[in-house]
C-alpha cells in the first residue's frame, strides 16, 4: 500500500434507536433528497412505511419501475443533483435494470434503492427473490447488499458519494426486508465516506502547459467536447477557452448544450448524424482537444480513419478513457472545469484565419437540409419549428431513433442541461419519463418531450403519472408509423426489406384524452405551428401532439456504421 | 502452457464479499479468458492480493489495469509486463508409480527439486514449485508414466527489488 488511509470515524447522531427503514429515510434527508421515483412492493414495505412519515421527501409513484429509473436520470440531468429511484425485490428491481444501464453508459448520478427478501431466505429462491447485486454488478459504478442494520447509514452515504463524485454513475443499494425492520442507533460516517476513492481533479501542470503549446502552434485545431463538460459544470470554462483561442467547438450528442449552440464558434454535433461541416472539420484537424468524451463509435466511425492527421489532447476524469480508443499525445486526467480553467489561463490564440475560412465554406455549402413534399409533414420541419418557437431555451428530452437525431440536428440549446437524450445505451422509452424527471427538477422551465411513435409506446402508461402531478409537458410524437431508424437501415443496407419495422399505431390523441391529458392530432403541415404553440402554452398538464410525419424520410447526413467521413451519405 | 500471448496483472483488493466476482466479471465481459487466478490475504488481513494471468496481448493489459482500478474495492492494479519479477506456482502431481518405476520418478523429482508428499503401491504424489514453465517441464517428463491428477495453484508474482508490486 502506498499510504495508510484513515478510516472514517462514526458519530452517534441520536441516542434513540431507529429502524433500518427510518435510518434510510434519514440518510436520504441528509443527502438533500427532495424527491424519489418508485413503486412499492412486499420487500420494500418497511421503507414505504417510513417514507409515509417523511413529509419533506416527495415520493412519485410511477406505473412501471423502468420509468422510475429514467425519471431519476432526467431529474439528475436537468438539475445536476443525484436522482433517486426505488423498487421492490425481484421483478421490481429487474425492471430498473434498463434505466440503470442507461445511467451507467451516460455517466449520470443515480442512486437506486431496492428491497430484498429477508436475510434468512436469501439464496433460497424465495418469492420475488432475484440476485440484484449480481445482476447489476456490470451496470453500476458500485452496488451493495446491506446485511446489517448498522450498515444502512454508511452504505447510503457511500452510495451518494460514489454516484456524484469522479466520473458520475449509478449506484444500487439492496436492503433486505428484515434489515429495514431491525433497529439500531444510527451511526453516520463523518468525513469522506470512501477514503480510498480519490478521483484526480487537477490536471498535471506540465501536461496543461504542453496542451497550451500544442494548441498555440496548431493550424487546424478543433475542440471535441462531450457530456463530461456538463457533468463538471464546465460550460463557462469551455466557452472562455474557445473565445480566447477562437478554436471551433464540436459537440457530441451527450455534449449538446455544453456550449451555446447559437455561438458562432460552435459547429454543433459531430458523428454519425452530425453536420457535414463538423465532421469535415474534425477529420481535417491537426490538433484535437478532446474533453469529457470517450471516442464513442457513433462519433469516430472506423477508428483508424478518424482524424488521421490529428494530434490528440485528451482531458477526462476517468483515466481508463484516455488512450482507450485513440492514443492521446497529451493525456490529462482531471476535472474538466478545473483543467479547462487552467488551460484557458495560459492558452494563446493560434493563427487560424485560413482554417475558419475553410470551415465557413463548408458551413455555407452543407447546412442541414430536408426536402418537404407537398401536403406531407417533414419531421425536420417540426424540429425546426420547435427550435424557432422556443429559441433553444426549453429543456428537451428525446427518445431514441430518427426523431432523436433530427432534434439533435435542429434543436440548438443555449446552454447545458437542456438536451436530455439517451446517448450510450440508446434506450427507447427513455424520452417521456426523462422529461417527467426533468420537469420535477425544473418546474420553472419549459420541458418538452419529443418522441417517436415506437418508443413512446414503451413507457406511455405513465401518462397518468404526468396527469396526476399536473406536469405541463408537451409530448410531441413524430409519428411516421414505423420504427423509423430501423426502417432507414433496412432501406439503405437491407434492400428496403422492411422486416418488423412498420407499426400499426393506436390513436395517441384519444389515448391521451382517456388518461385525462390533452390530445391533439396533426395531419397537415399548416396545423403544425398552431398545435405546437398550443402545446407549449399549456400550463395545466401534459399535452400529447400526435404529428403524422412523412414515413419515407431518412435521417441525413449519415456516416454508415464502422465507416469514415469519406463514406458520408449527404443529401446534396 | 499458454497458447499465444499472456499477461500478468497484480491486484490488491479489499477483502469483502463479491470482490472476486467483480474482478472476474470485468475480465469476462471483455471476452478474455482467465488463464489463472490466485487469491490470498496480504500482510494486512483486510487486503487480499489477486494475481491474474489473462490470455491477452500485453498492450491491452494497461487498459485492463485501468478498468480494474475503477472498481471501488480495488486499491491497486499493476500490469506487469517486461519488469523483473519473481513468478511462482505450486503443483501437486499424482502419477502412476509401481515399485519398478519409483526410482526413475524420484530421479525426475530430484532434478526439479520436487518432493514426494504421498506414496501408495500404485501412485506417487509430487509437490513442485517454480515458474509455470518448470511445472510444464516436469509434467511432460512424467507423462509417460501416466498422470492421474494435477492441481496447480496458478501463478503468484511480486516485482523484484524494493518497489511495491
Amino acid at each position: 500500500m502506498a499510504r495508510q488511509l484513515d478510516a472514517p470515524t462514526t458519530r452517534r447522531t441520536r441516542a434513540r434507536t431507529q429502524t433500518g427503514a427510518q435510518i434510510l429515510v434519514e440518510a436520504l434527508r441528509r443527502e438533500g433528497v427532495e424527491i424519489l421515483f418508485g413503486h412499492p412492493g412486499g420487500a420494500s414495505l418497511p421503507i414505504y412505511d417510513a417514507l409515509y412519515d417523511a413529509r419533506d421527501i416527495r415520493h412519485i409513484l410511477v406505473r412501471h419501475e423502468q420509468v422510475a429509473a429514467h425519471a431519476a436520470v432526467g431529474y439528475a440531468r436537468a438539475s445536476g443533483r443525484v436522482g433517486v429511484c426505488t423498487a421492490t425485490s425481484g421483478p421490481g428491481a429487474t425492471n430498473l435494470v434498463t434505466g440503470i444501464t442507461d445511467a451507467m453508459m451516460d455517466s449520470i448520478p443515480v442512486v437506486a434503492i431496492t428491497g430484498q427478501v429477508p436475510r434468512p431466505v436469501i439464496g433460497n429462491d424465495a418469492f420475488q427473490e432475484a440476485d440484484v447485486t449480481g445482476v447489476t454488478m456490470p451496470i453500476t459504478k458500485w452496488n451493495h447488499l446491506v446485511m446489517d442494520v448498522g450498515d444502512v447509514a454508511p452504505a447510503l452515504q457511500r452510495a451518494f458519494y460514489l454516484a456524484r463524485t469522479g466520473r458520475p454513475g449509478p449506484v444500487l443499494v439492496d436492503v433486505p426486508r428484515d434489515v429495514s425492520q431491525a433497529s439500531c442507533v444510527p451511526a453516520f460516517l463523518e468525513g469522506v465516506p470512501v477514503p480510498t476513492y480519490r478521483p484526480t481533479l487537477d490536471g498535471a501542470p506540465r501536461q496543461i502547459a504542453a496542451a497550451a503549446e500544442l494548441l498555440a502552434a496548431a493550424s487546424r485545431p478543433v475542440i471535441y467536447a462531450g457530456g463530461g463538460i456538463i457533468s463538471a459544470e464546465a460550460s463557462a470554462e469551455l466557452t472562455a477557452l474557445a473565445e480566447r483561442t477562437r478554436i471551433p467547438v464540436t459537440l457530441t450528442l451527450m455534449g449538446k448544450g455544453a456550449m451555446d449552440e447559437l455561438h458562432p464558434l460552435c459547429l454543433g454535433m459531430l458523428g454519425m448524424h452530425g453536420s457535414v461541416y463538423a465532421n469535415y472539420a474534425i477529420n481535417e484537424a491537426d490538433v484535437i482537444l478532446a474533453v469529457g468524451v470517450r471516442f464513442d463509435d457513433r462519433v469516430t466511425g472506423r477508428l483508424a480513419d478518424f482524424a488521421p492527421r490529428a494530434r490528440f489532447i485528451h482531458i477526462d476524469i476517468d483515466p481508463a478513457e484516455i488512450g482507450k480508443n485513440k492514443p492521446a499525445h497529451v493525456p490529462i486526467v482531471g476535472d474538466a472545469k478545473r483543467v479547462l480553467a487552467a488551460l484557458a489561463a495560459q492558452a494563446r490564440a493560434p493563427q487560424i484565419d485560413g482554417w475558419w475560412r475553410q470551415i465557413e465554406t463548408w458551413r455555407t455549402r452543407y447546412p442541414y437540409r430536408y426536402r418537404p413534399r407537398d401536403g406531407v409533414i417533414s419531421a425536420q420541419y417540426v424540429c425546426e419549428q420547435l427550435q424557432r418557437l422556443t429559441g433553444g431555451e426549453a429543456i428537451v428530452a428525446t427518445d431514441v431513433g430518427q426523431h432523436q437525431m433530427w432534434m439533435a440536428q435542429w434543436y440548438r440549446p443555449r446552454g447545458p442541461r437542456a438536451f436530455i437524450s439517451s446517448g450510450g445505451l440508446g434506450t427507447m422509452g427513455f424520452g417521456f419519463p426523462a422529461a417527467m424527471g426533468a420537469k420535477f427538477a425544473r418546474p420553472d422551465r419549459l420541458v418538452v418531450a419529443v418522441v417517436g411513435d415506437g418508443g413512446f409506446q414503451m413507457t406511455m402508461q405513465d401518462l397518468i403519472t404526468a396527469v396526476e402531478h399536473r406536469l405541463a409537458i408537451p409530448i410531441i410524437i413524430l409519428n411516421n408509423g414505423a420504427l423509423g431508424m430501423v426502417r432507414q437501415w433496412q432501406t439503405f443496407f437491407y434492400g428496403d426489406r422492411r422486416s418488423a419495422s412498420m407499426l400499426r399505431n393506436p390513436d395517441f390523441a384519444r389515448i391521451a384524452e382517456a388518461f385525462g391529458a390533452r390530445g391533439i392530432r396533426v395531419d397537415r403541415p399548416e396545423q403544425v405551428e398552431p398545435a405546437l404553440r398550443a402545446a407549449l402554452a399549456e400550463e395545466r398538464g401534459p399535452v400529447v401532439v400526435d404529428v403524422q410525419c412523412d414515413p419515407e424520410e431518412n435521417c441525413l447526413p449519415m456516416i454508415p456504421s464502422g465507416q469514415s467521413v469519406a463514406e458520408m451519405i449527404i443529401d446534396d | 502452457m499458454i497458447e499465444g500471448q499472456a499477461a500478468t496483472i497484480s491486484v490488491l483488493v479489499e477483502n469483502s464479499p463479491g470482490v472476486l466476482a467483480r474482478v472476474a466479471g470485468l475480465i469476462r465481459r471483455r471476452g478474455v479468458n482467465i488463464h489463472s487466478l490466485s487469491v490470498g490475504p496480504t500482510e494486512d488481513p483486510s487486503i487480499s492480493r489477486m494475481t491474474i494471468v489473462v490470455d491477452t496481448p500485453p498492450e491491452r493489459t494497461e487498459q485492463f489495469a485501468k478498468q480494474l482500478r475503477k472498481l471501488v474495492e480495488v486499491r491497486r492494479a499493476t500490469a506487469i509486463d517486461g519488469a523483473a519479477t519473481v513468478d511462482r506456482e505450486l503443483a501437486l502431481i499424482k502419477v502412476n508409480a509401481t515399485p519398478g518405476t519409483r526410482m526413475e520418478i524420484m530421479e525426475i523429482a530430484n532434478v526439479f527439486r520436487a518432493s514426494v508428499v504421498d506414496l501408495t503401491d500404485r501412485t506417487m504424489t509430487l509437490e513442485v514449485t517454480g515458474k509455470g514453465e518448470k511445472v510444464d517441464a516436469i509434467l511432460s517428463l512424467l507423462s509417460k508414466h501416466g498422470i492421474r491428477e494435477v492441481a496447480r495453484t496458478g501463478q503468484v508474482t511480486l516485482l523484484r527489488g524494493p518497489q511495491a508490486t
